[in-house]
Parts: structure tokens; C-alpha cells; sequence
């Protein structure tokens, strides 16, 4: 292969968005593109973006799919505020994404598209390429289908067929340009399309022919060099949420010894644990596609109660109908992993874009007092560790517990470090086997006597001689569990299951803070899919010279204990959420402390940027002093 | 063969353990006091259940009894098993759990007409479809008893109720045909007052693996007393009950002396249902031979629809459909088996393995 002379430029970090028609492949071909990075060590975050419907109408504004990908050579928090390069596909891709593009940035068209028909359908009365419009970005129109058409054409495809590689081809390009390995994207290939041999051929044929245009071509003088990223000694492998949660369910019945049992009805974007689960029976899973989200959670109380580790796997709709039956497992005090991948909200809402607007539904969604533990992950790798500490309070305690991930979580990925399984918690279900009360021939088993220390009832489960119990949604007597109506047994047991789940904060590390000098005045505390932007936006306001804290909460319920005195240490607590303010509700109510609230409910992860704003005034008000965000480094979000 | 005509085929409870000790109704009896109205139908139906336990042979904790919410949902407590008394409509998806979970457990399922019918019809239709290894009684005293007396989904139109003081618009489910249209391998119908009909299709019942379902009018004589009197009183139930035996002839009526009663059940051309004609009336070789296991459920369907939808002055009893399908339960048994197979290491290896699986690169 010749050379021709190509400028090198390095770079820190490059935000990357690929932008077609739903048709298009976009999700593919991000995904390749995320895994080449990874494999090259770049530390990376990914955000995926489509429309709820299959296939919206073609080259139509509500058709585009986008895939974001965010790169660097040092350690990074999002998926970026803005994209330095837009790959659009068609006009509908470039006018949908126009907006999010800072000026100077990159803009790669395939021109193939731009018909009249198709300008129209997107909106544009004129060709956006034609005159000045795009003047301020660095525009490159090139004709990639019809390229990838002539690069395929000894495979004699239809040119539908054809022209369906023209996503490898732009892979290619990119891939060239940013100087990505690409075995595994040939290898992935050739395993995709392994029985459509023509297919697989055209598409490795056209991400080659992409990779040469670029080396070869006028239109691309500069190539973009992007070191790997430092990170901490280990094994990593890219990997998105809903697949770290499925890994970290497995994982909670293998450190606990129980088979894994999960009731599911089909729910975006909560979809994927099913499916992953479904593939891994030889963990001695069950998984159980319900009639209904209802049928599912019941099966899997059926479940536990049987002695399996039940758990239901569902986004906010879904959980509504569940929540009579997370009631009854309060009640019954099992053991059941309720899943919540929370989607933009009321009623059907937005089922493809992230919200965190299910906390208070989490909380407080069940009649009666029927307290629920929450844990949430921050990150899509951290989804593995969210679902064991999952997995552990709710065999520890006999609890429902509820996980709280999100849309965000959920389809987008990280580098994740492999954990070592040893370093995992050992998870003691502890079946009760023996009577429990009174002793010889008048021994008895009582199925709510609890355990001292965690308030955890006996879990006996059936098969066990002499431990034979009924339990039900009616209100139990303490300890021996038969039904009881008397008004202070029930003001008892409202109060003790209530105590029980207050008792998980006493099995809590301490919350860590990070406030490097200790010095700072302003907190900002989040919980679940923000910690990457609060991140990024503390981030920037320490580089601009100020100081600020950040700390993030993996457990939503109960609380950490020493969570009201770090509150209280601080003069400003932000707390930025994706809804309108339910953290700062539950921690207003808990601790009085007059936190303020950073709130947006678009659809979309927050913008560091943005949140870097927020926290600069704070300080400022906190401080008394003038904050001044603007820095000559580039950011490091 | 069963008292019933249904020659067992693979048990219900085959990989339940047994036990040789003798067990008797007491043992089955738990400590809590019975707490139904006096002369509910629910007594009896629990008394039959106590002493037919014993029958079965089982290890008493290998029994669990799961519920909904309603009068005979209390049946649980009354019972020294295992139990779960859950919540309104779900006793099916929660006994679906137990029975896929645990293969050596006898699961069944104490429901009523508004459990199982309405705020649980869904749950109903869909186990059935899937035959999931567990057994339904069913008690229909088309009424709400325990929110006190309105009409349900098995009351017939017209009823006035507290709800519908201008008489209920509803029409009725009839609960065998929904079970037999849901394509049920085992539905029954019986009576709470007929021990020996009870014990008869209990038994067949416990034995058949899958979905058992069995109808039990059950009398409620606080909200709804009388509604099954024409099928109770010695004077009528001749005329009004059609029992069903496989392999054998239907008739009912006055029976002479061969036992054959007056009226019999023969096709009917014009519907292609079945009708009642007078036995002396047609030729012996038309009646309708009770075929249980006919794989094609159209008969037996037909048969249901002779179930009056109003007061009740006729219903067909016994076992309308028995036939083997594989169950749900025991097939998803069957995948994790052969997914676990193939993999001899331990599930930590194996763990191990998967979650490091796909494009690694290692930092050192
Ligand atoms: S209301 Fe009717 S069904 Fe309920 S316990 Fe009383 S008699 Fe039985």
C-alpha cells in the first residue's frame, strides 16, 4: 500500500458522532468503532441515541439514529457535551445533529443522499452543501455509497445490497483517520455474516476500500493520533450496562449459591437483561418471559420463596405494575431483585432516552409503609457491582430491593476493569433448617422471628420437614407470623420492617467524599448515570482555580449514616438530577438541609458544561468571590 | 384407572418424595381457627381436601397451597403445608415460580371467580396454555363474597347486586369452556357438597402433570344462597346434572335399570354442538361416548356449552379433558439440564470465563 505524505496531529480526546437513517447501521457501526478504540487503549464513553419506533419513516428527522463516542488518552467521565466530527449519512442525519456542533468542527456528508426528495423529506428547501451555510465547519462531502457501490461490485449484490455497506465504508474511513486497529472488526465480520458469504465479503471489502480512500485521497490531508489512556493495571473489556447488570446478577447467584430466576416481560430498555440472561442456563438460570409485567415479578416471588434468587428485570411502566407485588414481598420478607432501566417519563413516555425520574417511585410506589432498599449504578461497568451489593442486602435482609439504572446506563459502554471474583462478597442465604422456638416436643418454627443483629426473618423454604409456615400479604404476628389484626402488633411490625431496612446503613462503608484539600464550601452530590458529567463539570471548575467537593450515592435507600453530617459540613449542596428534583426532596425531608437542585428532563445525559456553570455560581455566592470558568486547557470530560 | 375413567398417565407428582408414614387428615390440619361464614361451601371443600391429602402419600413439606385474595383464599392457613396467601388474581404467576423452580414440590393453586376470572384472567388463561405442572381449584360461587356481594364475572346477567341494584349488564364466563378455549390438558368440574365426586376428580387431578384446572361450585349462603340448588336437590339434580365418565355413554335423568338414564347427549347436525334428547328417542349408537382424551378439544367444548350461563338447571360435571402435553416447568428444567452439561467446571470458573470473554486488553 503507497503513502501518500499525511500530516500527523496529536490529540487528548475527540468527541465522534455517527449519524444516519435507523436503516443505516449507525448503531453497528459506532459499536465497532467503540470496541476498536477500546482495544487500542483509548479510555472511552459511549452514548447511543434512536428513535423508540423499528424504522421510523425513511430519511425523515424522526428516523436518525446516532452513536456517540467519546475518546482520550487520559481518563474521562462522558460521553462529551458537543462532537468534534458528524459522520451524516443523509440530510436528515445533518440537519437533526446541526445543532450540537460547535463551530471549526468536523463534518463528514455522504452526499449519495442528497437528493431533492431526500433534502425535502429532512426539511431543507435548499441543499445545505451548496452555498455557505456550513462555511464555519470543516466540510467534507464525499460520496460514500456510491464509493462503496464500485468497491463491492465484484460480489454482483443487488445495489440495495450493496450500497447497505456503505456504513464499513465510513467505518473505515474513520478508522483510518484516527488510527484504530481493525482485526477485530474484520474478525467480527467474518463471524457476523458467516453464512452469507457474498455479504461478509462486501462489507469487509467496503471498510477496507474506506480505510484506503482515506490514505489515499486529497479530501483528507491530516490523520489524528490519540495515545492510549493510563488506567489501573488489570484486564479490561468494553461493555455496556444492561450487560454488566445481567454479568452482576449471575455473579450475585454464584457468590450466594443460588439459582438465578427471572420473571420479565419485554420492556425498552430493559429488553437486553432478558435476552443476556436467557443465554447463560448453564448458571442454572431461569428465565421467564411472562404474559405480563405482573405474572413476572410474581413468578419470581414464586421463586424465592421456593429458594431461588428471584428477580424481575423492567423500566418505569412496568415497575408501576409490579408494585402490589414488591408490596407483598415486603410483607412476606423474601428475597427479590426488582430491575428498574428508567426511560424518560410519565405513562409511555420517552422509551428510548434516560430519565431518573423513577426514585420517588422506587421510594414511596407501594401502598402502606413498605419500605424498599435502592442501590444505583453509576456508570455502565459499575452496573456489575450495583446487582451484587443487590444480590447481597436483599438475601442478607429479606427484602425486595430495587435497582435503579437508566436508558443511559443501559445502552451505553465503558472500559471496564474485569473484576476478580474473590474480591466479591460471599453471600450467605442461610436456609433455616431447624425449629426455632421453644424446645423437645413443643418446639415450633416461627417464621417471623428475626435475626438480632439485621432484623432478618427465617428463611425456610419448602421441602424443609417441621419448618412447614404459610405467609401471605395479610399482616403477620411477630414472630410466630399468623395473621394478626390487633392495632399495636401491627404499629410493631410497620415500625420493625421499616428498623430492618433503616439497619442495611449500619453494613455501609462510609460515604467517600472528594474534596481534595478540604477546603471546599460547595458540595455536589448525585446519584446514578450523572456521576459522569458532575464529574466532568467538577473537573472544570478545579482547573479554572476553585474549590468544590463531589460525592456520589450508590445507596438511595437507606441513606449512608454519616450522610446528614457531610451535608451539613457544607455551605452549598447541589444536587443535579435528570427529573425535577427528587433527591433533593427526600434529602430536604430527611436532614432539612436547604440543598439546591440542578434539573433537566430532556431526554438526554446532562452537559458538563453546563453543570460546570451551575457549580461556578455556587461558589461564587458560596465564596464571595468572582468565578471565572474559562481555562486555555481543553476540558477533561 | 381412577374411579373416573382416566387411566393415569405420567404423575403430577412423580418427583415429589414420598413417605411411608401414615398420614391422616389432623396432620394435613393446621392451628388456626376457620374463620367462614356458618354453611359456606368452602367448609366442605377444605374438609375433603384435608382427608384426601393423605392419599396422595407425600411428604407433608413438599406441599405448598398458594392463594389469591378472596373467601377460599384463605384456604392456606388452614392447612399444615407449606402456603402462600398472595395477592388479588396472582396465586397462578406466583405457583408458576414455585412449580418451574422446584421440581419436587406439589403446587396447587386455591382460587375463586373473581380471583381467578376477573382481576386474574389473564394469569388463568395463560398458565393453562402453558401447562405449568400444578393443580387450580377453582371455587365458583358466582358472587364476591368477601368485598360483600356484588356480582361476578360467572353471575348471570340481570343479577341485582349491591353493585347493580338495575340488575348486572355482564354476561357470564363459563369457566370450562374458558379453560378448554385456553387450551387446557386437564379441566373438571365438581361440587363442594359431592365428597366423593370431589375426592374422585381431586385425585385425577393431583395425578395429571400440567395444568390441572378444577371447577368447584361452591355455595355462598350469604350473598348468593340457592345457586346451585337445582344441581343439590335430590328432587332435580337427576335431571340437571350431566356427569361425564370416560369411555362411557352421556346420559342423565332417571336411570333404569342398566343404569342408563332417560336422557342422553347426541350430535347436533344443525349446530354442530351436541344436544339433549330423550334416551328412548335415538339409537343407542349415536349417544356420545365421553372421549377425556380426545386431543381435539371441540367436543368436549361442546359439551360445556350446556352449562346454563343463567340459573344454573343444567351442568355437565367430571372430567371434560385430559390429555398429555409436555409442561412448561419441566421443559425449562430441561434447558438449564442441557446448558448445564456441557460445562463441567465449577460456576465460578465458569463465571470467570464469561465475564472476561469478548475483546480484553490488559494494562500491566
Ligand atoms: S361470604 Fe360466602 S363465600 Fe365468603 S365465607 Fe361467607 S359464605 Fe363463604
Amino acid at each position: 500500500m503507497t503513502h501518500t505524505a499525511k500530516q500527523v496531529k496529536q490529540l487528548d480526546r475527540v468527541i465522534i458522532r455517527f449519524a444516519g437513517d435507523s436503516g443505516d447501521g449507525m448503531q453497528l457501526t459506532g459499536d465497532r468503532f467503540t470496541q476498536e478504540t477500546a482495544a487500542f487503549g483509548n479510555d472511552l464513553v459511549t452514548l447511543p441515541n434512536f428513535p423508540a419506533e423499528i424504522r421510523a419513516p425513511q430519511g425523515t428527522l424522526p428516523g436518525v439514529s446516532s452513536f456517540q463516542v467519546h475518546f482520550a488518552d487520559h481518563d474521562i467521565l462522558t460521553a462529551g457535551d458537543a462532537p468534534d466530527v458528524l459522520v451524516a449519512m443523509n440530510p436528515a442525519a445533518l440537519r437533526a445533529n446541526l445543532g450540537d456542533l460547535p463551530k471549526g468542527a468536523t463534518i463528514i456528508v455522504d452526499t449519495h443522499d442528497f437528493t431533492a426528495r431526500n433534502l425535502t423529506k429532512a426539511g431543507y428547501s435548499e441543499n445545505p452543501l451548496d452555498g455557505d451555510t456550513l462555511a464555519e465547519y470543516a466540510l467534507h462531502t464525499v460520496d460514500l455509497t456510491g464509493m462503496t457501490v464500485e468497491a463491492v461490485k465484484e460480489f454482483g449484490l443487488s445495489r440495495k445490497d450493496a450500497s447497505r455497506a456503505k456504513n464499513m465504508f465510513a467505518l473505515g474511513l474513520l478508522s483510518w483517520m484516527y488510527g484504530r486497529p481493525t482485526e477485530s472488526t474484520h474478525a467480527f465480520l467474518a463471524k457476523r455474516f458467516a453464512k452469507v458469504p457474498d455479504i461478509r465479503d462486501a462489507n469487509i471489502a467496503a471498510f477496507k476500500a474506506g480505510w484506503n480512500f482515506g490514505e489515499t485521497t486529497e479530501t483528507f490531508i491530516v490523520r489524528y493520533e490519540i495515545k492510549p489512556a493510563p488506567m489501573a493495571p488489570g484486564t479490561y473489556r468494553n461493555i455496556t450496562g444492561n450487560l454488566a447488570l445481567s454479568y452482576g446478577l449471575i455473579a450475585g447467584g454464584v457468590q450466594s449459591g443460588l439459582s438465578v430466576f427471572l420473571g420479565s416481560y419485554p420492556i425498552t430498555p430493559a429488553s437486553d437483561i432478558l435476552h443476556e440472561l436467557s443465554k447463560h442456563k448453564g448458571f442454572g438460570v431461569t428465565t421467564f418471559q411472562a404474559e405480563d409485567e405482573i405474572a413476572g415479578v410474581g413468578a419470581a416471588i414464586g421463586a424465592s420463596f421456593a429458594g431461588q434468587l428471584g428477580v424481575t428485570s423492567t423500566s418505569g411502566p412496568g415497575v408501576a405494575l409490579k408494585s402490589e407485588a414488591v408490596g407483598l414481598a415486603v410483607m412476606t420478607e423474601l428475597p427479590l431483585i426488582v430491575v428498574d432501566v428508567q426511560r424518560g417519563g410519565p405513562s409511555t413516555g420517552l422509551p428510548t432516552k434516560t430519565e431518573q425520574a423513577d426514585l420517588l417511585q422506587a421510594m414511596f410506589g407501594r401502598n402502606g409503609e413498605a419500605p424498599v432498599p435502592i442501590v444505583a449504578p453509576q456508570s455502565p461497568g459499575d452496573c456489575f457491582d450495583a446487582a451484587v451489593e443487590a444480590v447481597r442486602i436483599a438475601i442478607t435482609y429479606r427484602t425486595p430491593v430495587m435497582i435503579l439504572s437508566d436508558g443511559y446506563l443501559a445502552n451505553g459502554s465503558e472500559p471496564w476493569r474485569i473484576p476478580i471474583l474473590d474480591e466479591l462478597p460471599a453471600i450467605d442465604p442461610h436456609f433455616a433448617t431447624e425449629k426455632n422456638y421453644g424446645s423437645g416436643d413443643g418446639a415450633e418454627f416461627w417464621p417471623y422471628l428475626r435475626d438480632d443483629a439485621t432484623l432478618a426473618r427465617p428463611w425456610a423454604i419448602p421441602g424443609t420437614p417441621g419448618l412447614e409456615h404459610r405467609i401471605g400479604g395479610l399482616e403477620k404476628g411477630d414472630g410466630h407470623g399468623n395473621i394478626s389484626y390487633d392495632p399495636a402488633n401491627h404499629d410493631f411490625m410497620v415500625r420493625t420492617r421499616q428498623a430492618k431496612v433503616d439497619r442495611i446503613a449500619d453494613s455501609l462503608p462510609p460515604l467517600e467524599v472528594d474534596d481534595p484539600d478540604g477546603e471546599a464550601k460547595v458540595l455536589v452530590l448525585g446519584w446514578g448515570s450523572t456521576y459522569g458529567p458532575i464529574g466532568a463539570g467538577v473537573r472544570r471548575v478545579r482547573k479554572a482555580g476553585y474549590r468544590v467537593a463531589q460525592a456520589h450515592l450508590r445507596h438511595l435507600n437507606p441513606f449512608p449514616n454519616d450522610l446528614g453530617d457531610i451535608l451539613r459540613r457544607y455551605d452549598k449542596v447541589l444536587v443535579p438530577e435528570m427529573n425535577l428534583g427528587q433527591l433533593s426532596l427526600l434529602l430536604r425531608g430527611k436532614y432539612l438541609v436547604d440543598v439546591v437542585g440542578y434539573n433537566e428532563v430532556r431526554g438526554l445525559p446532562l452537559k458538563a458544561a453546563v453543570l460546570a456553570d451551575v457549580i461556578g455560581g455556587l461558589v461564587a455566592e458560596a465564596e464571595g468571590i468572582e468565578v471565572d470558568l474559562t481555562t486555555k486547557e481543553s476540558s477533561d470530560d | 384407572m381412577t374411579e373416573l375413567g382416566i387411566p393415569a398417565l405420567r404423575s403430577g407428582t412423580e418427583d415429589v418424595p414420598t413417605t411411608d408414614l401414615k398420614q391422616t387428615g389432623k396432620d394435613f390440619t393446621s392451628d388456626q381457627e376457620v374463620r367462614w361464614c356458618p354453611g359456606c361451601g368452602d367448609y366442605a371443600v377444605l374438609k375433603a381436601v384435608q382427608s384426601f391429602l393423605p392419599d396422595l402419600g407425600l411428604r407433608r413439606e413438599n406441599i405448598v397451597f398458594v392463594s389469591g385474595i378472596g373467601c377460599s383464599s384463605r384456604f392456606p392457613y388452614y392447612l399444615d403445608t407449606y402456603g402462600m396467601h398472595s395477592i388479588h388474581g396472582r396465586a397462578p404467576t406466583i405457583a408458576t415460580g414455585i412449580a418451574t423452580a422446584r421440581e419436587d414440590l406439589s403446587v396447587w393453586v386455591v382460587t375463586g371467580d373473581g380471583d381467578a376470572l376477573s382481576i386474574g384472567g389473564n394469569h388463568l388463561i395463560h398458565t393453562l396454555r402453558r401447562n405449568v405442572n400444578m393443580t387450580i381449584l377453582l371455587f365458583n360461587n358466582r358472587i364476591y363474597g368477601l368485598t360483600k356481594g356484588q356480582y361476578s364475572p360467572t353471575s348471570e346477567t340481570g343479577k341485582v347486586t349491591k353493585s347493580t341494584p338495575m340488575g348486572s349488564l355482564d354476561h357470564p364466563f363459563n369457566p370450562v369452556s374458558l379453560a378448554l378455549g385456553a387450551e387446557a390438558t386437564f379441566v373438571a368440574r365438581t361440587i363442594d357438597s359431592d365428597r366423593k365426586h370431589l375426592t374422585g376428580v381431586l385425585a385425577a387431578a393431583a395425578a395429571h402433570r400440567g395444568t390441572s384446572l378444577v371447577e368447584i361450585y361452591q355455595n355462598c349462603p350469604i350473598f348468593n344462597d340457592g345457586a346451585f340448588d337445582a344441581i343439590k336437590n335430590p328432587d332435580t339434580k337427576a335431571d340437571a346434572l350431566i356427569p361425564l365418565v370416560h369411555g362411557e355413554p352421556v346420559t342423565f335423568g332417571a336411570r333404569d335399570d342398566e343404569g342408563r338414564g332417560d336422557k342422553a347427549l347426541v350430535r347436533d347436525e344443525q349446530t354442530g354442538g351436541v344436544k339433549i334428547v330423550a334416551t328412548a328417542d335415538v339409537d343407542a349408537s349415536d349417544i356420545v361416548v365421553h372421549d377425556a382424551h380426545n386431543d381435539d378439544p371441540t367436543m368436549a367444548f361442546a359439551i360445556s356449552r350446556l352449562t346454563d350461563a343463567g340459573y344454573l338447571n343444567t351442568s355437565p360435571i367430571g372430567i371434560f379433558r385430559q390429555v398429555e402435553r409436555s409442561t412448561y416447568d419441566d421443559a425449562a428444567r430441561e434447558q438449564v439440564a442441557v446448558a448445564k452439561n456441557g460445562d463441567a467446571a465449577d460456576r465460578a470458573a465458569r463465571l470467570t470465563a464469561l465475564i472476561g470473554g469478548g475483546d480484553t486488553w490488559t494494562v500491566l
